[in-house]
Formats: structure tokens, sequence, C-alpha cells
């Protein structure tokens, strides 16, 4: 058996959504915190049950949406009145009404910027390995397999007792992952 | 508004059944069946001698399109047919034409999302690529038809030694804002959607190239149900970001006219009724694309006919408002009681240009009212000529709207008109070459249709059956 200085983690594979759900609440039940659950499409329920339950985009998308907002306005702003005021008419140089379309497309293009931005980086990606991938089984992640992980870092984790908890969700196979 | 894309029809063949019933996908697919059909389609080292013709005949167009810029750069646009007074011509037409087509992607991909149309899932993909490359296929006009266009990027706001910036008070730089955020988003849409199934395609392919392709490309995504929240909640985000933002790049494209003065354009009906049109437009071209796709890699699990029956209703809705569009242009211009406007819209009616203003009627609106019809709408081969139909119509639309108000405005003695020149048509023909070739690339080295998307509907499916 591999020490357990080098596991990265015990990883049970399910058959379906249900299974995983059921499964990954028991692990939670049963006092694992460093868990985590994978599956080849979003499962309703699935992040609650591991214990995650807000992913804060609404609020990274909302800050990226007033930066866009106040930096179209001050960009226009900027040019228009400050930088290159052109007297047209002596029309007042802050013509705010014509400035609208800029300020909304910017207010946008830089909320969606940090929404997508934003979840890659709060999800820890562009990350070309991890040690799951070492795992032959767990390509089937990505297509028709569930999986729960329970990480070697998690204080309740016992290389044997984990085990025998996984054991007694009745996964189609356990698997030992290697750091 | 979501009850006019749902199916309330009775369906006649099946007496009492519920067309709203109809499954959008056969029971018998799995989460394995749906992945291996779609992922098969990118995997299969084996390329079809009709995709190999396909992409040969868009390549040859595509060269004829650099053979067109090439000889433009070097003689300037005097090559095309434009003049004064219409100094627009077949760009601008061009321009708006590939635009709002590309509206139907965006469409489809974000606001059916929100408004919870299921059906959308086997057709938003490839919906979203049809955006992506007709933008960029709008993008290259009004590129060309700068007199100078290696200053282009004059029009972006950067502190520079010439000490000026760009007129933000003039429409053509909120459209340089509106393209360039909406061809940025949809970049960042379509690609969010992929990433999912880019990581299928990496655990699937068994060669060495494609798995170290794909894997770049879906970015070490791995399912993880802390990840799928945060990707979920970014995706509907980005809809409800794309949905306004769709409406409002249209709108601005109608105020390159509307904000003129020129009779004909000088109108507050244009924005609506250009979002319309665009919605029309696109999705005409979706079907157009849908229909040789879904014959030639047998998709009919996947786009049923009941996809087709709905964007055809989606069409016909569309289609009448832009009806109303018209009726309400004309009417404006009478009622006003002003010389100019009336003129404007006589000279539609009976001047150089009425034979195509008549066409572009009998395209648009008298020919499509057939999709009141199941018949027509349940029939392929019909719908795809009406889509056809729809896009010469949308086309002849935007010269209309160019060209016939241009030509003669306010001063008798500054009127002319306008023929394109071979160089014009090349242009044209070259950029739907362009916008070919992209479509077949894309079909065979991405996922056509969202495999994620498809094993969420597997998994609905299963647990009504429970």
């Amino acid at each position: 058996m591999t020490p357990i200085a080098n596991y990265f983690g015990i990883v049970a594979e399910f058959r379906d959504a249900d299974e995983l759900v059921e499964a990954s609440r028991q692990a939670h039940a049963a006092g694992y915190r460093e868990v985590e659950a994978y599956s080849p499409l979003p499962v309703e329920g699935l992040a609650e049950a591991i214990g995650f339950h807000r992913s804060r985009m609404p609020l990274v998308v909302l800050i990226g949406g007033i930066v866009g907002f106040a930096g179209g306005w001050a960009l226009q702003y900027y040019a228009a009145a400050i930088a290159y005021p052109l007297n047209i008419g002596g029309r007042p140089l802050n013509s705010w009404p014509s400035f609208i379309p800029v300020v909304f497309e910017m207010t946008v293009l830089f909320a969606a910027l940090s929404a997508v931005l934003g979840m890659l980086a709060m999800n820890g990606l562009p990350r070309p390995h991890h040690p799951l991938f070492a795992i032959p089984q767990f390509d089937r992640a990505t297509q028709d397999r569930f999986f729960l992980c329970i990480l070697a870092r998690d204080p309740a984790f016992h290389p044997q007792t984990t085990r025998q908890f996984l054991e007694r969700l009745r996964p189609v196979e356990i698997i030992d992952v290697p750091q | 508004m979501a009850s006019d894309f749902d199916n309330t029809s009775r369906d006649e063949e099946h007496g009492a059944e519920d067309r709203r019933h109809e499954p959008l996908l056969d029971r018998a697919h799995t989460m394995s069946s749906v992945t291996d059909k779609i992922a098969s389609i990118v995997l299969a080292r084996r390329l079809k001698r009709g995709w190999m013709v396909g992409l040969a005949i868009s390549f040859a167009l595509t060269m004829l399109l650099f053979l067109s810029v090439a000889w433009l750069f070097a003689k300037g646009v005097g090559i095309w047919g434009i003049n004064i007074p219409v100094g627009w011509g077949f760009a601008i037409v061009n321009f708006v034409w590939w635009v709002g087509i590309g509206h139907a992607g965006t469409l489809i991909s974000a606001i059916l999302l929100l408004l919870h149309q299921e059906w959308r899932t086997s057709i938003n993909r490839f919906a979203e690529a049809m955006t992506l490359f007709a933008v960029a296929c709008a993008g290259l006009f009004p590129l060309l038809h700068l007199g100078r266009p290696q200053f282009f990027y004059w029009m972006v706001p950067y502190p520079n030694t010439m000490g000026v910036w760009p007129q933000f008070r003039s429409p053509l730089i909120w459209d340089f804002f509106a393209v360039g955020t909406y061809a940025t988003v949809s970049l960042l849409f379509w690609y969010v959607g992929l990433i999912p199934d880019l990581a299928t395609l990496r655990d699937r392919s068994k060669r060495r190239f494609p798995q170290i392709v794909y894997g770049i490309l879906a970015m070490g995504w791995r399912g993880a149900a802390r990840h799928w929240k945060r990707y979920q909640d970014a995706y509907v985000l980005l809809a409800a970001l794309a949905t306004p933002l769709v409406v409002s790049v249209h709108s601005v494209v109608s105020f390159d006219f509307a904000t003129s003065i020129v009779p004909g354009w000088h109108s507050t009906i244009f924005p609506p009724y250009f979002v319309a049109g665009a919605i029309y437009s696109g999705f005409a071209m979706v079907l157009t694309i849908a229909i040789p796709l879904r014959a030639a890699y047998g998709l009919h699990d996947f786009v049923t006919d009941r996809h087709l029956d709905n964007m055809a209703k989606v069409m016909l809705a569309s289609g009448l408002i832009v009806a109303y569009g018209y009726l309400t242009e004309t009417f404006i211009a009478w009622y006003s009681g002003h010389e100019a406007e009336w003129y404007a819209m006589e000279n539609r009616f009976v001047g150089p240009y009425a034979p195509l203003y008549w066409l572009l009627l009998l395209c648009n609106i008298v020919i499509p009212q057939a999709l009141w019809s199941v018949g027509v709408r349940r029939n392929v081969y019909a719908l795809f000529a009406l889509s056809l139909v729809i896009n010469v119509g949308m086309w002849l639309e935007r010269f209309i709207i160019v060209v016939t108000s241009l030509h003669r405005d306010y001063l008798p003695s500054a009127w002319a008109t306008y023929y394109p020149t071979v160089w014009d048509w090349s242009t044209y023909v070259g950029t739907i070459g362009l916008f070919t070739a992209l479509m077949f690339l894309f079909i065979r080295f991405l996922p056509m249709i969202s495999i994620f998307e498809m094993r969420e509907l597997v998994e609905e499916a299963q647990n009504d059956s429970r």
C-alpha cells in the first residue's frame, strides 16, 4: 500500500448522479470536509451536498460591471471635455446623452470579462495537470461516470478507515490516488 | 414571451397528443451514447468526401476575398461602384446583413436559456459559432470601407502623439464599441460553453496530438462540483449580459442611419425594426445551416423536426414585426407631410430600384406567410427554400435602405445611381466563402452540439420516466 504521505486522496466511482449526491451527503455528514465530487454534467444539489453553497460569481460580475461603467464614463469625459474639447456651436462638452451607448457597451464588456476570468481564476484554471488525471478510470468523469474524492489533506482522512467508509457507499470501484 | 416559443398547437396526426410532449431526444439515448455520437464526429480520423468538397469550394471563395481585398488595398475604394452621394454601397449593406445574421446565435444561446427553452440545447453551439463567424465577416466591411484602412486603430481611444481622441458623439464610434463588445462577448460565451466538451474530447481521444491540443484548450477541466457551480453561475450571468447586448448592437447599427437627417433613415422605428430583422435573418441562416448539417451527419435524433418547427415559428413572428416596421415607416413618411420623406418612399415604390423593393416585400413578407402552415414547417425542403428566400430578402432590405435613401436626397442636382462592380460582388461572395470555410472547420474540429447539455437532457428524461 502507498505510504500516507504520498496520497492525494481516495476516489470512489459511481454509476449515476443520484448515487453521487447521496454519497457526497454521507461523506459530509461523516465529518469529511476536504471532499470533491466530479460529474460529466452539472448536478443540482451536488455542490451543496459537499458544503459549497455560494459561488460569489454575482459579486465578481457586479464589480466588473461597475468598473466598466465608471471607466467608460471617465474615458469619454476625459476625451471629450478635458483632452480634446471641441466647441460645436456652444454645445456642452460633457454631452452625456451621447455617451450612453459606449458606457453601456463598456459595462457589459467588463462584466462579461470578469464573469469568465473570475470563474476561471476561482476554479484554479487553467491547470494543465492534476493528480486525478493519472487515474485511467477518471477519463470517464467527463463522459458518463460520477466520482467522489476524499482528499488526503482532510484531517479525518485515514487510508484504511476512509476506504472502509467509501466501501459502505457501494461504489463501482475504489481507487487510491497518488500525489 | 415564453409562450411564443411553446408548441401549443395540437398534433393532427397523433390525435390528442400534444406536440409539447414530442421528445427533444430519443428516450433510448444514454449519456454514453450521446457523448459517443457527437464526439466521434470530431475524433474520427477519416475525412468525409462531402466535407472536403465543401471546404475546397469555400476555400476557393476565401481566396477570392483575399484577392479582392488585395486589389482594394492597391487601388482604393474607387474599384467599387460607390460615388457621391452613394458613399456607402455594398460595404455597409453587407456589414448590416452579416451583423444581423449573428443575432440569432446569441438569441438562441442567451435569451432561450434564460427562458428555459430546452429545445435550444442541440442548436445553440453551432448557432453561436455562426454568430462568431458572421460577426467576423461583418467586421471586415467597415474596415475595408475606410479610405485608409491602415489607420483603423485610430478608432481606439488611446493617448497618442497627435493629441486627438475619437469623437464619442458619433454613431460610428458607438458602432465600433458595440460590435467590438459583441464579438468579444460572443467569443467568451462560446468558449465557456465549449470547456466541458473540450475536456470530454481530451479524455476520449486516443492519439497524443489531439490529447495535447484539446487538453490545453480544456484548461484542466475535470467536472468538479465546485467548478460546475461557479461555471453555471457565470454562464447564466453571461446570458443575462448578452441579452441586452444583442438588442443594443443592432440598435446601435440602426443609429448609424437613424441619427442622420437623410430622408428614409431619420426614423425612431429603426432600432426595434432592425433588431427584429436581425433575428429574422439570423434564424433563416440557422435553418440554412442546420438542415444540410443534420442530413450530412445523421443528427435527426438531436435536431428533430420539432426544433425546425420552433425555429420556423420564431421566424414567422419576427418576420411579422419586420412587416410592421415597413408599414410604420411608410405610414410615418406619408403622415409627416414632409415632402422629402414622402419622396424617399415614392422613390422606393416606383424609382430606379423599385423592382428590388417589390422583390424584398415578396421575399420578406409574402412568401414567408407559408410558415403559418404546419405542413410547410415540417417539410425540410420547403423550410430550406424559405430560409434562403428570407436571407435574400433581408439582404435586399439593407440594400434598399442604404442605396435608395442616399441616391436621391434633398438636392436633385446631387442625385446619382449606384451600380455594384465586379469587385463589390467578389468581396461579398468572398465573405460568404470565408463564413462557410470557418463553419466547415468548426464542424470538423469542435463538437457542433453541446455534449454536456445533451447529457443533462438525458438525465432529465430519465428522471421524468422514473
